[in-house]
């Protein structure tokens, strides 16, 4: 847990302290409201992530309407269902994974990220074996991951630019009689960025029934 | 700048190691850098280029110790600081010899948050101006030119020197190399341009896994060896066999798969038919 908040006597660590310090320094200065950072952090810890995403794919999965504008204009589609662009998520991108072609998204010079559908990156997708091995290895890497993507083409994303991506995974099969909102519990965050594939409707019954 | 940030295609950092049930924060004061750094960003403190130039400054070795939010503490003290926002003296001591100087004043908090909604669009005005006008087209064969500038940039080593096709053209937008370092904001456009395997790392990667790489305009250049053969075996995929050798370089980057071709094409319709309307926001 964290430094300092849960354990009041033991030191900080000199991170903490030091953010300490300057936050303080930032309110004495009249340059940061504490109030204003709480709930830009409430915002990325509880409104903003991959749950958003996936109800893009969803959507896109049952609503060819939806699906046609979100590939002509995909900032502007994933606003419609209530998700803001905000930073890290105004140039956006979705690219389709088909019975050819498998996508994958990395940032190799830092760690882009498509925060609007995603929220923030897990420590992985910021990790130096990441973001060095995706772009030269991907196939090794998904078999990492525990993902067989057979001998599809991987078409590996280094978003180095402002764009975005998000990947649309492709629809599991059987789920022809699914709602969108069981549609959407079957998009995990990893379907979403290439390292991953959506549960299929069994996986996901399975793990309904061990969390019961 | 050749950094170690530059990681694409680096051996011997081990296997990617995932946590299970990944908390969004690890600590209470990566939440507050988190906060402190979007609020500073929200009023233009500093560009992003600035602040990934301040991460990229790190010496390479503390880079590589440092966790994703030790960096960004590194990059937001010493923005604020070379900004103006705080003196060295007070980042030492902790306390602020003075409220923040007149020039500062855009800098003061409004209560607006700075945070999801209030970011401006500017950035997404930019880049469907049509008065930037494209030097490439989808399609075309392009050379990564072989840059190794000591400032910020957003070429990475790997591509340096490469060939590849122009698959999207992303629209403009600033350019990092200056915008990095209040050099002005250059505007161009970005294009999506796919560089294969066999081309990046060598004749033994013959797996088809091409990389998909956003390159400012600056970055490339017509690859003009290339642009004949390369434009026919795209049309026709059969005649990639009949390619001659003084093609060579083009066949070895040639699109293969008329698959390839056809997914991609439907986005890039679509892409340029939505960039046809005067604004599309």
């Amino acid at each position: 847990m964290s430094e300092g908040h849960d354990h009041h006597n033991a030191p900080l660590s000199e991170p903490a302290q030091r953010v300490k310090a300057l936050e303080q320094l930032l309110v004495e200065k009249g340059l940061v409201n504490p109030q204003a950072l709480d709930e830009l952090i409430d915002t990325y810890e509880q409104r903003v992530g991959p749950r958003n995403g996936a109800r893009v794919i969803a959507r896109a999965w049952t609503d060819p309407e939806y699906r046609k504008r979100l590939f002509d204009n995909a900032a502007k589609a994933i606003e419609e269902l209530g998700f803001p662009p905000g930073p890290q998520g105004e140039h956006m991108m979705v690219v389709e994974n088909t019975p050819r072609v498998h996508n994958l998204v990395v940032c190799t010079l830092c760690s882009c990220y498509p925060w609007s559908v995603l929220g923030l990156p897990p420590v992985w997708y910021k990790s130096t074996a990441y973001r060095a091995s995706a772009v030269n290895d991907p196939r090794g890497l998904l078999r990492d991951f525990g993902v067989d993507v057979g001998d599809k083409e991987i078409r590996v994303w280094d978003s180095s630019s402002e764009m975005r991506y998000l990947v649309m995974p492709e629809r599991p099969a059987g789920t022809e009689n699914l709602s969108e909102d069981e549609l959407a519990e079957l998009v995990t965050r990893d379907s979403m960025i290439g390292t991953g594939l959506p549960k299929s409707p069994a996986q996901r019954a399975r793990e309904s029934r061990a969390a019961k | 700048m050749n950094g170690v940030h530059d990681l694409g295609g680096m051996h011997g950092f081990g296997p990617v190691v995932r946590e299970q049930d990944e908390p969004v924060f690890h600590s209470e004061w990566e939440k507050r850098v988190f906060a402190m750094m979007l609020t500073a960003f929200g009023r233009r403190v500093y560009n992003v280029d600035e602040f990934r130039r301040a991460i990229e400054r790190m010496p390479p070795a503390r880079y590589l110790a440092a966790t994703y939010y030790e960096k960004w503490l590194h990059a937001l003290e010493s923005l604020l600081v070379e900004k103006g926002a705080l003196t060295a003296e007070e980042l030492l001591s902790g306390h602020a010899a003075a409220r923040a100087p007149a020039n500062a004043t855009g800098l003061l908090d409004d209560g607006s948050g700075g945070g999801v909604e209030s970011f401006d669009d500017s950035a997404v005005k930019l880049r469907f101006d049509k008065r930037f006008k494209p030097r490439f087209k989808a399609g075309e064969r392009v050379v990564a030119r072989n840059l190794n500038p000591a400032h910020h940039t957003r070429l990475p080593r790997y591509a340096r020197g490469k060939r590849g096709v122009i698959r999207y053209d992303q629209g403009v937008f600033v350019f990092p190399d200056t915008h990095a370092h209040g050099q002005g904001a250059k505007p161009q456009h970005v294009y999506t341009v796919a560089f294969e395997a066999k081309e990046l790392w060598g004749a033994d990667h013959n797996e088809r896994a091409p990389v998909y790489l956003d390159c400012w305009e600056d970055y490339l250049e017509r690859d003009r060896a290339g642009a004949k053969p390369a434009a026919k075996t795209a049309a026709k995929p059969a005649a990639k066999a009949a390619a001659k050798p003084a093609a060579k370089a083009a066949a070895k980057v040639a699109i293969k798969p008329a698959a390839r071709v056809r997914a991609a094409k439907p986005i890039a319709r679509t892409r340029a038919r939505a960039r046809k309307g005067p604004t599309k926001r």
